[in-house]
């Protein structure tokens, strides 16, 4: 039949590009983060095509073998109820894929949310990355420089990004390094990458945010320690300092080339985490909440008293912070 | 306001819809008056309370809807056949993938699902109509103003922009300050009424009117999954009208629910709306399963496999449904253990359907296999809709989805779980249960054509997504450029989606040619099939059984036409029919009316719409209406009348 050759061209197609996975960004990982995931999905696929291949075996099986062309002219298909044995068979196995698949699922995603394993004694490197309409803003507080639409970091240091949004949430990916995370107003996400080979690697949000959606990309460039160190000192030298009028008309635009800051617009626009956080879902352990606080204005985030409130009990229990589920 | 922000200006594609509707609509109206038909329209079809017709108008509905619905995703796969492509620009773009997915969910496989319901169960179950007649074309009018206020939207104020999720701030008035998410708060806020009321009244219909001797285990697959589909509909539902009211006052009245100050929170919505979504898959989803359960023992001329396994994998399916809606946003930043639960739950839901496809496998084991047209769908259905349910679980692995999140490795995998399962289920439907509407079958060998141009387009258009989203495309983009080396692998699709439409039209044009040259089936059960449905005559008699059957064991005409059961049982009677009713009809016209001026904040006719509908429902309250009886006389022509013509 025509169509069990098209399946299985298209299933041996797949295979051949599986094994030349260098075009498909996701499974040709650049650092740890990424690397687990594409163990998972590769190992998920095997999976999976091994249960496809059984049902594909059954089916043209089925299909070849009791069609009418080829029953005797007298022939009365029996009446069948079912088979216990059988049904706890195809109940029972994939029982146990499902099984193995949760553990895989729980391990890895456990690893993926943590500062990747050997990486763990390095201080890591706090980029606090918001978008705004379409474009992003890297801020370095340690190193006091921001940049927009691109970020540079080094190679083989944990990068701990901190994400939040001026507006709709969008969503921060950068395929090659790991899987993304939502960029929402009133939390701040955290999302822990390593990159291991030195490279540009696109950048993009993921969610759609409205209009200029399409092209809200940026380049994230894994640069040698040594390099990194001597683009913050020029950064530091040559650049201007970032002052709040700048950044508020910067915020307005929808979209704009690259930027470069001697300075952060953390200081009079902070992230909404701690005590200027809207909300929490509850989940990332041990965000920082001490980050800050105590020099900030609330005017960005626009809080009403009863918001107020909340963090002040949120500070009270500031160490418990991610059990307070709204 | 002024009238240019009143209709949709500057764009000439939308000036040619304008043009077109204009003109399609003074056509119907001029051909109605013409052929002096509308005595007849308003007689048989808008005032009617009929199962069948109102079934039927469903399936209308829908077909049209499917069109408006595959116009948009051609313009879509149009826009990114070539890199940089000025087909649409990005604001265009965005309102026709919103439409496109609300339109194909809530306006399309919805109504085809409860068309086809409408059609079966009452004739499954061996009744005469459903429970509540009069509020089931109360439902159907709903479900139509709540279409027609959406469709409106592309040229009279704007579409909704903010995808068929409509998520928070997007969604808020200050990003999106246009009416088009109003539209989207009022109109899926009528159809959902509609369906609520759809679902009690089906449950009513399948727990209190079948046939004697139909226990609960004896019902067929498809009655089965419409009763598991309409209790998920009950408890998913009130969630949507909670979320969508709430989105209303959000954007009408000034709330702050869900907005970004003053303590919203924009991942509220996120939750209302997957507690409702994800149920809504299998809302679509379990009465598709329900018609292949029937076609597949039909055609392989035995009874279904493991049927006691089919009806408890669909109770487990129903309540898992319900308990996976945070996989659709792990990447909200949960921890490991919301995800790893999550993740868990929604693999364990390939159990029950991995039972229910062998199940369908082995029905087909020591069968006669025929391949006819709503056999060939519902067998390329066990293979493509395999894969949708792999890459589904897949997608369900937290950790790998924090990498195919917002891809087109997910466009890819839903199209793969819902053309399948959805869209092939109901054109097999259709073309199954069609002769028992209008006494003929569609044309076979046409039927045939179309279905492998769908088919192979089918998978030429899908299959590549999932490769663009591993190369890092995510959905909704307008545009890509070159150099992201995407170009190739969407030329494909975008050629495999003009297969699909050639396809489709294939299948219209079958519909059409049919009822000019198809030769008339006289027998009534033209399939040789198994259910009540077939042991009327086609087309079926208002009253569907002039003595209500009796029931001993599952598949009884089966059992009746081996010699081995008598259905019909006794005399005819009087029979007790609902009478024709108005009032559904124009409770739909006010609510359009009422849905219309909310969208545009008309408080003043607004007001007076709405006293219109409490005027209606006090209007049917004080109602006397008795309904009545056909006479034993008329039913017995009705009868010779009908066996005459089949002699």
């Amino acid at each position: 039949m025509k169509r069990k050759g098209l399946l299985l061209a298209v299933f041996s197609a797949f295979l051949v590009l599986l094994t030349g996975c260098n075009n498909l960004a996701v499974l040709n990982p650049k650092g740890p983060v990424a690397k687990t995931q594409s163990n998972v999905i590769i190992f998920s696929i095997l999976v999976m095509a091994l249960v496809l291949l059984v049902v594909y075996i059954l089916y043209i099986f089925m299909l070849t073998k009791y069609r009418a062309s080829k029953a005797a002219p007298d022939y009365e298909p029996p009446h069948e109820e079912g088979n216990k044995w059988l049904e706890i068979t195809w109940i029972a196995i994939p029982v146990i894929i499902v099984a193995i698949l949760s553990v895989v699922t729980v391990r890895s995603t456990s690893a993926v949310e943590k500062v990747p394993e050997g990486y763990e004694d390095q201080k890591p490197l706090v980029i606090y990355a918001a978008s705004s309409n379409w474009k992003w803003h890297f801020s370095y507080p340690e190193e006091g420089i921001e940049t927009v639409n691109y970020v540079n970091f080094p190679t083989d240091r944990p990068v701990e990004f901190r994400l939040y949004a001026y507006g709709p949430i969008t969503s921060f990916w950068i395929p090659q390094l790991g899987g993304q995370k939502y960029a929402m107003s009133d939390m701040v996400n955290e999302l822990n990458l390593v990159a291991e080979h030195a490279g540009s690697y696109m950048g993009k949000n993921s969610n759609f945010s409205g209009e200029g959606f399409a092209h809200m990309e940026f380049e994230a460039l894994a640069m040698t320690p040594k390099e990194y160190d001597e683009w913050l000192e020029e950064v530091k030298t040559t650049a201007p300092e970032l002052t709040e009028q700048e950044f508020d008309s910067l915020l307005k635009e929808s979209h704009v080339g690259r930027k470069t800051y001697a300075s952060t617009h953390l200081a009079f626009s902070p992230a909404p985490e701690g005590e200027n956080a809207g909300h929490n879902h509850g989940g990332s352990e041990d965000m920082d909440m001490n980050s800050e606080s105590g020099e900030m204005d609330h005017s960005e985030m626009d809080h009403s008293d009863m918001d107020m409130e909340q963090t002040e009990t949120d500070n009270a229990g500031a160490a418990d912070h991610s059990s307070h589920g709204n | 306001m002024k009238w240019d922000e009143f209709f949709v200006t500057g764009e000439p594609m939308i000036y040619g819809a304008m043009v077109s509707i204009v003109v399609a609509s003074l056509a119907i109206l001029i051909g109605l008056t013409y052929f002096k038909k509308w005595g007849y329209l308003w007689r048989e079809w808008l005032t009617t309370v009929d199962h069948k017709r109102i079934g039927i108008m469903y399936i209308i509905a829908a077909l049209l809807m499917l069109f408006r619905g595959g116009v948009d995703a051609l313009l879509m796969r149009g826009q990114l056949a070539m890199p940089d492509n000025g087909l649409l620009d990005g604001q265009h773009y965005n309102e026709i993938f919103t439409t496109h997915g609300v339109i194909m969910i809530l306006f399309m496989a919805m109504p085809f699902i409860i068309g086809l319901m409408n059609v079966v169960v009452p004739l499954q179950i061996g009744a005469r109509d459903v429970a509540f007649p009069r509020l089931n074309a109360v439902s159907f009018w709903l479900f139509f103003a709540g279409a027609m206020l959406f469709n409106i939207s592309f040229v009279i104020g704007g579409s909704p922009d903010a995808g068929w999720t409509a998520y928070f701030p997007l969604a808020s008035l200050e990003f999106s300050p246009t009416v088009g998410n109003n539209y989207y708060s009022i109109a899926i806020q009528i159809a959902g009424i509609g369906t609520l009321m759809t679902g009690v009244n089906f449950i009513a219909t399948i727990l209190k009117m079948r046939a004697k001797g139909m226990t609960l285990m004896k019902m067929p697959m498809f009655t089965w999954s419409v009763l598991i589909t309409c209790v998920i509909i009950l408890f998913a539902f009130p969630v949507l009208t909670v979320a969508l009211a709430l989105m209303m006052f959000d954007r009408l009245f000034g709330s702050q629910f869900f907005t970004m100050a003053n303590g919203g929170m924009d991942m509220l919505w996120a939750n209302l709306f997957w507690v409702w979504g994800h149920p809504e898959v299998y809302i679509v989803i379990l009465p598709a399963f329900g018609i292949y359960s029937e076609i597949i023992a039909t055609f392989s001329r035995k009874n279904l496999y493991g049927y006691k396994s089919m009806v408890w994998s669909m109770v487990v399916i129903s309540l898992l449904s319900f308990l996976v809606w945070a996989h659709h946003f792990y990447t909200m930043g949960h921890g490991v253990m919301v995800n790893g639960v999550f993740s868990i739950t929604t693999m364990a839901i390939a159990i029950p359907t991995g039972v229910k496809i062998f199940n369908w496998l082995f029905t087909m084991r020591k069968g006669r296999i025929e391949f006819t047209t709503p056999m060939l769908y519902s067998l390329a259905f066990i293979p493509i809709f395999t894969i949708g349910g792999v890459t589904g679980v897949m997608l369900a692995m937290a950790s790998a989805d924090y990498q195919y999140h917002n891809t087109m490795f997910l466009v890819a995998h839903f199209h793969y779980v819902l053309i399948p399962g959805t869209v092939f289920a109901v054109i097999a439907g259709f073309y199954y249960w069609f002769p028992k509407l209008f006494g003929f079958r569609l044309n076979e060998r046409q039927g045939k054509r179309a279905f492998w141009w769908i088919i192979i387009s089918f998978n030429v258009t899908f299959f590549p997504l999932f490769f663009l989203g591993l190369k890092g495309m995510t959905r909704r983009m307008y545009t890509y450029s070159e150099s992201t080396g995407y170009g190739p692998l969407n030329l494909l699709a975008s050629i495999g989606s003009v297969g699909l439409a050639i396809g489709f039209i294939l299948l219209v044009y079958n519909i059409y040619w049919s009822f000019r040259y198809a030769p008339r089936d006289t027998t009534g059960d033209p399939w040789n099939a198994r259910t009540l449905e077939w042991s009327t005559h086609s087309p079926i008699p208002e009253y569907n059984f002039a003595i209500e059957p009796t029931v001993t064991g599952l598949d009884p005409f089966w059992e009746a036409k081996k010699g081995g059961h008598q259905l019909y049982k006794g005399e005819i009677e009087e029979i007790h029919m609902p009478n024709n009713s108005g009032q559904p009809f124009i409770l739909g016209i006010i609510f359009f009316f009422f849905g219309f001026f909310m969208v545009f904040s008309w408080w003043v006719p607004a007001i007076i719409a709405g006293i219109g509908v409490v005027v209606m429902l006090a209007v049917r309250s004080f109602e006397r209406d008795h309904g009545r009886h056909i006479p034993v006389k008329e039913i017995l022509e009705t009868e010779s009348r009908l066996r005459g013509e089949q002699a």
